[in-house]
């Protein structure tokens, strides 16, 4: 058993990483749970909880988009199945560091504790958002939780820069030197394109995380200010002796909330196109396009932070700047939907649940991609920042999106983890479910936000507002969220009870190119790109990346 | 439940095109066009990229390999391409518009400050100047929630507000200041949001042009009482203006600096 759980084997810590994920997403779905409930029954006494005050539903904002962001989108589309079929479909024999892996996934399992621990200090998790803008995360007496919650979900957040640190390290090497001869730059798959690009982010804008994460520790502990200002009064008390700037902290937190948002989806579009390819059984037309715009993606993406920081106080010329930039990422994301479009288009479509789950994440991309051109506009930015309407879209385009290709991703290396095959039935109904209640869930929020209704309030009702001409959205929203979660258990008996005694997969059950479906990888060389599909008159015909050296050789 | 709440969202978004509260600033009715055609223009590239999918996956069946017309995806990212440039422009014009200039030099100067979690708003009295104000002075108790120095001759006349009275028609120039943490400043009848930062002194400047009162709102999460800090802002006639101003005025002076 233990040397089971210590592995340095890279598959079994994809394994590790995906469950890990799983938990974190669990207790995220939770919350956001009793979060939708209070929103509507603010009075409603819950079980386990009680009465929700202020300051627990600002605890749990800000608990479930840690969780779901660090724990859930970064960790299992990214690292967790890099770590599942990277190495194979370079054709390595295991990633170029295993112990550093191994020392990554458990920083990354201490900081998820740490994180958790949060729940269980005087005044419990912090309240001040994923985001912790300061002063209010700088200064302990500024709101419950900004105490020892503060404080741990820092550590967390440090503990997690590091590991990410070591997994993109790691991912960066194996594909820039493990890869078999004959594995080309032009013959990688796209996901192993969208891991190398994640993988140069991370190493980029986790590093930079850290080093804010250290000044703003400092500023709480070792009497630094650089982030508090000058005669800052918090509670009574003056707090500010040095002269911070709390927006140094903004620019520092979007240089990696920002990209962070493409580690998250990256992965995701790699792997649509290879399934779009797969189970259209097409070419990907344009195949040297669409790497080399997820790259220009990934670049971008390093400079359209300031988009977050329209209302800020920055520059407004600033604000002009960032919005040029923010327009000109929408164009490298057309051409991935138009390629993946026109795949699908002249494809023999097999409708398998991957495949379902990877058409999702494509609705979920256009319909939430297309209100990014809306708030990249400072002047519309303007009335909808901070509102529900941002909340719907970074629902729609990472969250429902990321985890939709996380489901498509699972449903389709399945066999590789467990020899066996997911329940079709199950997934199918699983798929329906889900995104019927996905859109019904976060749609509705576009006409929340337009209404004017902020993020963050516990409530609709306050002492000016009422906000009553939502509440019926809002209600729907709720149960729609309900629906939405309880569909997700019958994932969760699809895959415990297909690991047990799901139909045992032949060799390559999908009829895929790409080398991790290798019967032999001792044997394999690799000859040819990873998309060679072909439709002949009646017949569709494929020819994987691999041929088998014979045994002479 | 979800799907015949989603129908009457459409419904209601049909009657109203954009949903957002009702508008009463001079650049409200620019920025309310520019939203309506860009939730348009995006819902119907989101309703055809759909058409595209569904179609795609009803003639999965046909056993001829016929493909689109490769110009086809240029033609549309073209279109597309076109598109941005045109939002682009546009809204860079409006959001210059708003915010590359000052305020006019008329603009009434009124100061506005976010604590946790209160608004207070000020107004720099006759002498048209605002007095300094001090951090350890802060005594809310005592009257004097922003820290007014009695020595500063120019704050013997500034008058202090929970309410944010202005006259319609004249432009307003705000001052945001917060004492503490970083609050929003969001008027959403007025199509107007800034945060006010600790440490910062922020210029926004409007025109409110319809009689009517609006909620004021925090928009950026500021602690336990986040979603309690709320005031209203009040437009009123000039006349009605000058009258509630006096009376403030008056009170001020005699109750005497504190």
């Amino acid at each position: 058993m233990r040397m089971r759980v210590f592995t340095t084997n890279h598959r079994a810590l994809g394994i590790l990483y995906l469950l890990l994920a799983l938990a974190a997403v669990i207790a995220g779905t939770l919350l956001s749970l009793v979060m939708r409930v209070h929103r509507v029954w603010p009075d409603l006494a819950l079980p386990f909880f009680g009465t929700i005050k202020p300051e627990d539903y600002l605890a749990l904002v800000t608990m479930h988009g840690t969780l779901m962001i660090f724990f859930v989108l970064t960790t299992a589309p990214q690292i967790g199945f890099a770590n599942l079929v990277l190495p194979e479909q370079i054709g390595a024999r295991s990633m170029a560091f295993p112990r550093l892996n191994a020392a990554a996934f458990w920083l990354t399992a201490l900081a998820l504790l740490v994180l958790l621990a949060a729940f269980f200090v005087p005044q419990g998790a912090p309240i001040s958002g994923w985001t912790s803008y300061p002063p209010l995360s700088a200064v302990a007496a500024a709101g419950p939780g900004e105490g020892a919650g503060m404080d741990l979900w820092l550590m967390s957040i440090g503990i997690f820069c590091l590991a990410s640190w070591l997994g993109a390290v790691n991912m960066l090497v194996t594909i820039l030197s493990e890869r078999r001869a004959g594995m080309t730059w032009s013959r990688l798959p796209m996901t192993v394109w969208a891991w190398l690009v994640t993988s140069i982010l991370t190493l980029l804008v986790f590093s930079e995380l850290l080093a804010a994460i250290i000044l703003l520790f400092s500023d709480r502990h070792f009497g630094s200010s650089f982030f508090v200002p000058q005669g800052d009064l918090v509670n009574g008390h003056i707090v500010g002796h040095g002269d911070g700037s709390p927006l140094l902290w903004l620019h520092l937190f979007w240089f990696f909330g920002h990209p962070e948002v493409y580690i998250a989806v990256l992965p995701g579009m790699g792997l649509a196109t290879s399934l779009f390819a797969n189970f259209a059984r097409r070419r990907v037309p344009g195949y040297r396009l669409m790497a080399a715009m997820l790259l220009v993606i990934g670049l971008l993406g390093l400079v359209v932070w300031g988009h977050h920081m329209f209302v800020s106080g920055m520059n407004p010329y600033a604000g002009t700047a960032f919005a040029l930039t923010t327009m000109a990422i929408a164009i490298p994301s057309t051409v991935e939907v138009l390629g993946w479009l026109t795949i699908l288009w002249g494809g023999r479509l097999r409708l398998t649940t991957p495949m379902l789950f990877a058409l999702g994440f494509l609705s979920f991309f256009i319909a939430g991609g297309l209100t990014g051109p809306i708030l990249a506009q400072p002047v519309l930015d303007a009335y909808l920042h901070n509102t529900f309407f941002v909340v719907a879209h970074f629902h729609l385009v990472m969250a429902m999106a990321g985890v939709f290709s996380v489901f498509a991703g699972v449903y389709y290396w399945f066999p590789l983890m467990t020899r066996r095959m997911m329940n079709e039935t199950l997934g199918k109904l699983h798929f329906w479910i889900t995104l019927i209640a996905a859109y019904g869930t976060f749609f509705p929020m576009h006409f929340s936000g337009l209404a004017g209704e902020p993020r963050h309030y516990e409530r609709l009702a306050g002492p000016i507002t009422s906000f009553s001409a939502i509440a019926a959205n809002e209600r729907g929203i709720t149960f729609s969220a309900l629906l939405l979660a309880s569909a997700q258990l019958i994932f969760l008996w699809n895959v415990f009870a297909s690991a047990r005694r799901g139909r045992v997969a032949e060799a390559n059950p999908w009829e895929a190119t790409t080398l991790e479906w290798a019967p032999e990888m001792a044997r394999a060389r690799v000859e040819r790109g990873p998309y060679e599909y072909e439709i002949l008159a009646n017949e569709t015909n494929f020819h994987p990346q691999w041929e088998l050296a014979s045994k002479q050789e | 439940m979800p799907v015949h709440v989603i129908l009457l969202d459409a419904v209601r978004v049909a009657q109203s095109p954009t949903w957002m509260a009702s508008g009463g600033a001079l650049h409200g009715p620019a920025l309310d066009h520019l939203m309506r055609w860009n939730l348009i223009a995006l819902c119907l590239c989101f309703l055809a990229a759909h058409a595209w999918l569904v179609a795609a996956i009803l003639r999965r069946r046909k056993s001829t390999q016929a493909t689109a017309p490769k110009a086809l995806p240029w033609i549309t990212l073209t279109a597309l391409c076109a598109m941005y440039v045109w939002m682009a422009v546009i809204a860079q014009r409006l959001w210059a518009e708003n915010r590359f200039a000052g305020p006019a030099p008329e603009a009434m100067q009124v100061e506005v400050v976010g604590e946790q979690f209160q608004w207070y708003f000020r107004y720099p009295g006759e002498d048209a100047a605002f007095g300094i104000t001090r951090p350890e002075l802060v005594n809310a108790a005592g009257g004097n929630p922003l820290g007014l120095d009695a020595r500063d001759a120019r704050g013997k006349d500034d008058v202090v507000s929970s309410v944010l009275v202005l006259p319609v028609g004249r432009e307003a120039d705000l001052r945001l200041r917060s004492l503490d943490v970083i609050h929003g400043f969001f008027i959403p009848g007025m199509r107007l949001k800034e945060n006010a930062v600790p440490g910062l002194v922020l210029h926004v400047h409007f025109t409110p042009s319809v009689i009517g009162t609006y909620p004021i709102l925090c928009s950026q999460v500021c602690g336990s009482g986040h979603a309690r800090m709320q005031a209203m802002l009040s437009v009123v006639s000039p006349a009605e203006f000058q009258a509630w101003l006096a009376a403030r005025e008056r009170a001020r002076i005699q109750e005497g600096a504190p």
